[in-house]
């Protein structure tokens, strides 16, 4: 047995592997359950992956036969349905871990150097998201299907010059149409898992680079011979690391005992998930909205037209600018902005546990104005909201401008070097 | 492309369809109430398949699930003369349709999914005589609605009441969100029960799936309280040392 | 959506003086179980869903065949499962003729289970002149083709009706019944099927279950 798993290790670096980025890995040992939610993530795409393909075995992308054969897979197919709301479910929960995992990190100043890169490349991930999924919502090619993405692909038609040009080419028609759902069948269920999987693949590496960072945002790395064997972690830890630093008494492997934790919170994050799944699917019209359970209709506009629950902070930004290019390079400098917070923030203390109170109450309103401004793009529109989104809209910019100027000079409690006990 | 950006910039208040603000009145559902559920399939049967179909849904598995004998649904439910097996769907050619109501009637199979339990069961009983409009009829809670009252054999004539009141100090007839029924079949008590069934019966073709999915979920849920504490006692365990 | 179960064996790691507990052993190898049981469970829809759908099933249910207007001698051929199926008029020459043959088949007895036990006989029908019969080849799955009236001769002379399969040349007689030194190595499939009366069969069914 030995001898075989030898032969295959020398040819391919299972064990190797396994140790350094698993068993082997140093984890810091205070992180918290905020921790969770990357775990929780590549679960959710597992799922959205794997129910994904079984539904390609019965969706037919076609204008005239997509709504049919989703209503086929919801009653004729066995167990059809469970693996539709599956993927309904597992594409909201995908936003609301990522949301999290995104919070996470802002709090605990994981975007800051040497992080920079491991934070852009989550947000490739999320734009990269948020595009599979409004595709993906295009096609049951119900009402919200249809004028969703007429809507969202009018977008473009913002850009001057180009523009109108652009959008047909977009829908490969003059409107929305079978051309249209079928291209994004393609892009939905090919191109755009593909991307990704190598997005998520390079995001973990650049966090095995760099290493895992903490609530207290400690480095658990430190110089080569500047602690004590006594300050050393008496856990193995895989030469890849020991060779260049000291790994201090901070540390637990990865595995079994963060993927124990994470198993834990799994269970938990299982059982919602499954609450929702099984009893409440279309999330009160939140996860699955009511005007797409009719079939997509050109000639009539559902009453409300919103995006679903994860668009609409930006749905609200886009609207809150009356003025048609304007509010669309509005809504994408809020996602832009996003991207650049690591060159925003200016400070040299990660955590928000050591930061100032300007910068706790800084994130906190942000974290609040950006799900008020979610509320306001995401119900009926009245006057007070067209205001209100504006407000928000200056508050969500505001965050990264104070940011900006208070980190440089900001008063910080002083940082422990190792992990307070 | 300037109407979709109207659309967008400045409100999903360009409505199409405009809605009504009548308040809507609460229905029981109840999928499991059996005897419901095959009275709302009997009323949908003779008083709305013969213009609505309901293309995604089986005979065959709505005798399953509601519990009809299959040789008694054939014979008292099925009036097309289609096989068992086949999806429940009207004769009425759509171009037809479309030319004596404006617009083809729209497929019922998840009607109770895009309107709603209580939006049906408000609309199903709040029609009122209106001579101005096509079919004679209006409707409470979708205005110009272009659809005859097709119970109205069941449930009678309502109209609307106007009454006397101040306005500005003179009295005027004001209308009443209120409808005084005259004729028909059923008293409005056993009127608004079959409303119900079908309403009940609609709910059920929305998602035929809903009590099998409840079902797997409870055990569902079960096994991941076990997987939990399981799961939880073990990462205690090895979680005892590091402090 | 996976439950994920954790093989914490001896290699995983624990700080030097940690307690290798029976307790810890017990609660790895229960959680590895219920998580397998997770992994099962999680895994029974996505097989089920491979089943014939309720579509497929309607498309697969019973047929009706009228066989009022069939004459001797003729084919008809209907749709079951989505396969053809055919019902033969056999004259009493081609009846005499299943005799004939018999010393030239693989199984003149159908002793394989290629049909229902009403239909174990030489003629393996239930009424003597009317053969139904699944249009397949057992070889590879093509259909054959019906030679009467003599157009058989040329592939089994001294033997007028019979079927030939153009795929690999597999033949069979007026029972479906395979010759030798052919590709094909069973007679041809007799569906299930009763008379609901004289003019109406009833494919894919047994009688006593009907």
């Amino acid at each position: 047995m030995n001898a075989i798993l030898n032969w295959v290790e020398q040819r391919i670096p299972m064990m190797r592997v396994a140790n350094q980025h698993a068993i082997q890995y140093p984890a810091p040992r205070n992180m918290n359950v905020w921790y969770v939610f990357g775990f929780m993530a590549t679960i959710v795409l597992v799922n959205q992956i794997v129910t994904g393909i079984w539904l390609t075995m019965n969706f037919e992308p076609s204008a005239e036969r997509a709504f049919a054969s989703v209503e086929y897979i919801m009653r004729e197919v066995d167990y059809g349905w469970l693996i539709r709301y599956m993927h309904s479910t597992g594409a909201s929960a995908f936003f609301v871990v990522v949301y999290l995992h995104m919070f996470r990190g802002m709090m605990y100043g994981s975007y800051q150097k040497p992080r920079e890169l491991l934070w852009v490349f989550g947000m490739l991930i999320y734009l990269a998201l948020m595009a599979e999924a409004f595709m993906g919502y295009v096609l049951p090619w119900g009402q919200m299907s249809y004028w969703g993405a007429q809507v969202i692909v009018s977008l473009f038609s913002a850009i001057p010059i180009i523009g109108p040009d652009l959008v047909e080419w977009i829908q490969g028609d003059y409107v929305i149409s079978g051309a249209t759902l079928n291209r994004f069948f393609a892009l939905h269920v090919i191109a755009l898992p593909l991307v990704i999987v190598i997005l998520v693949f390079l995001h973990i590496v650049a966090l095995h680079e760099v290493g895992s960072n903490n609530p207290d945002g400690v480095n658990i790395k430190h110089k080569k011979g500047s602690l004590s064997e006594d300050e050393k972690t008496k856990f193995k830890i895989h030469e890849y690391y020991t060779q260049k630093y000291d790994i201090a008494d901070d540390v637990v492997p990865f595995f079994p005992h963060i993927v124990l934790k994470d198993l834990v919170a799994f269970a938990v994050f299982l059982f919602v998930f499954c609450y929702i799944l099984f009893f409440a699917p279309e999330m009160d019209g939140k996860f699955l909205e009511h005007p797409n359970f009719e079939i997509a209709n050109p000639l009539k506009t559902p009453e409300h037209i919103f995006p679903v629950w994860y668009f609409t902070p930006f749905y609200a930004i886009l609207k809150a600018v009356p003025d048609k290019l304007g509010g669309v390079l509005t809504m994408f400098a809020a996602i832009g902005f996003l991207f650049a917070l690591p060159w925003f923030d200016r400070s040299n203390v990660r955590s928000w546990r050591y930061r100032s109170g300007l910068h706790k109450v800084n994130l906190i309103v942000f974290a609040i104005v950006f799900i008020f401004l979610g509320y306001l793009g995401g119900t009926p529109q009245e006057n007070w909201k067209i205001t209100a989104s504006q407000i928000g809209t200056v508050m969500y910019f505001g965050f990264f401008i104070l940011l900006f100027i208070y980190s440089k000079n900001e008063k910080t409690k002083p940082v422990p070097t190792r992990i307070p006990r | 492309m300037k109407k979709w950006l109207a659309v967008l910039l400045l409100a999903p208040g360009l409505a199409f369809a405009a809605g009504s603000n009548h308040p809507l009145d609460d229905v029981d559902i109840d999928l499991t109430d059996k005897a419901s559920l095959q009275n709302g399939a009997k009323i949908f049967m003779n008083y709305c398949l013969g213009c609505h179909q309901m293309q995604y849904q089986r005979y065959q598995r709505t005798f399953t699930d509601l519990d009809i004998p299959e040789d008694l649904g054939v014979q008292y439910l099925q009036f097309t003369g289609e096989k068992v097996s086949d999806y429940i769907t009207t004769p009425m050619p759509a171009e037809d349709a479309a030319g004596w109501f404006g617009a083809p009637p729209p497929d019922l199979t998840l009607v109770a999914r895009v309107r709603g339990p209580e939006w049906l069961y408000t609309y199903l009983r709040t029609f009122y005589a209106d001579d101005s409009k096509t079919f004679g009829v209006n409707n409470l809670v979708f205005p110009n609605v272009g659809m005859p009252h097709v119970l109205e054999s069941l449930q009678g004539t309502p109209r609307k009441v106007y009454r006397e009141k101040m306005v500005d100090g003179q009295m005027q007839a004001t209308e009443v969100f209120d409808l005084e029924v005259t004729g028909g079949s059923m008293s409005p008590e056993e009127y608004d029960a079959t409303i119900r069934d079908l309403v009940n019966f609609l709910e059920y073709t929305g998602e035929p799936t809903r009590l099998k999915s409840e079902a797997i979920g409870r055990g569902v849920l079960i096994f991941l309280v076990i997987f939990f504490v399981f799961a939880y006692l073990l990462k205690k365990e090895y979680w005892r040392d590091i402090k | 959506m996976s439950d994920v179960s954790v093989d914490a064996n001896e290699s995983a790691q624990q700080p030097a003086d940690a307690p290798n507990s029976n307790r810890r052993k017990f609660l790895t190898v229960a959680t590895s179980v219920v998580g397998a049981v997770g992994v099962a469970g999680a895994a029974v829809p996505f097989i089920a869903s491979w089943q014939p759908s309720e579509r497929a099933k309607a498309a697969g249910a019973d047929v009706e065949v009228d066989i009022s207007g069939v004459r001797d001698g003729q084919l008809i051929r209907v749709m079951w499962r989505s396969k053809p199926v055919w019902v033969v008029k056999r004259t009493p020459e081609i009846l005499a003729s299943l005799n004939v043959v018999e010393d030239k088949l693989k199984d003149p007895n159908s002793e394989a289970e290629q049909q229902p036990a009403y239909a174990q006989n030489q003629h393996r029908s239930i009424k003597e002149e009317y053969l139904v019969l699944v249009g397949i080849c057992t070889h590879l799955g093509c259909s054959p083709q019906h030679l009467a009236e003599g157009a058989f001769t040329e592939y089994e002379p001294g033997v007028n009706n019979g079927f030939f399969c153009p795929c690999h040349g597999s033949k069979f007689d007026m029972a479906g019944r395979v010759f030798q030194n052919v590709p094909a190595g069973l007679n041809m499939v007799v569906p299930p099927y009763y008379f609901i009366d004289d003019s109406t069969i009833l494919i894919g069914s047994d009688g006593e279950v009907a």
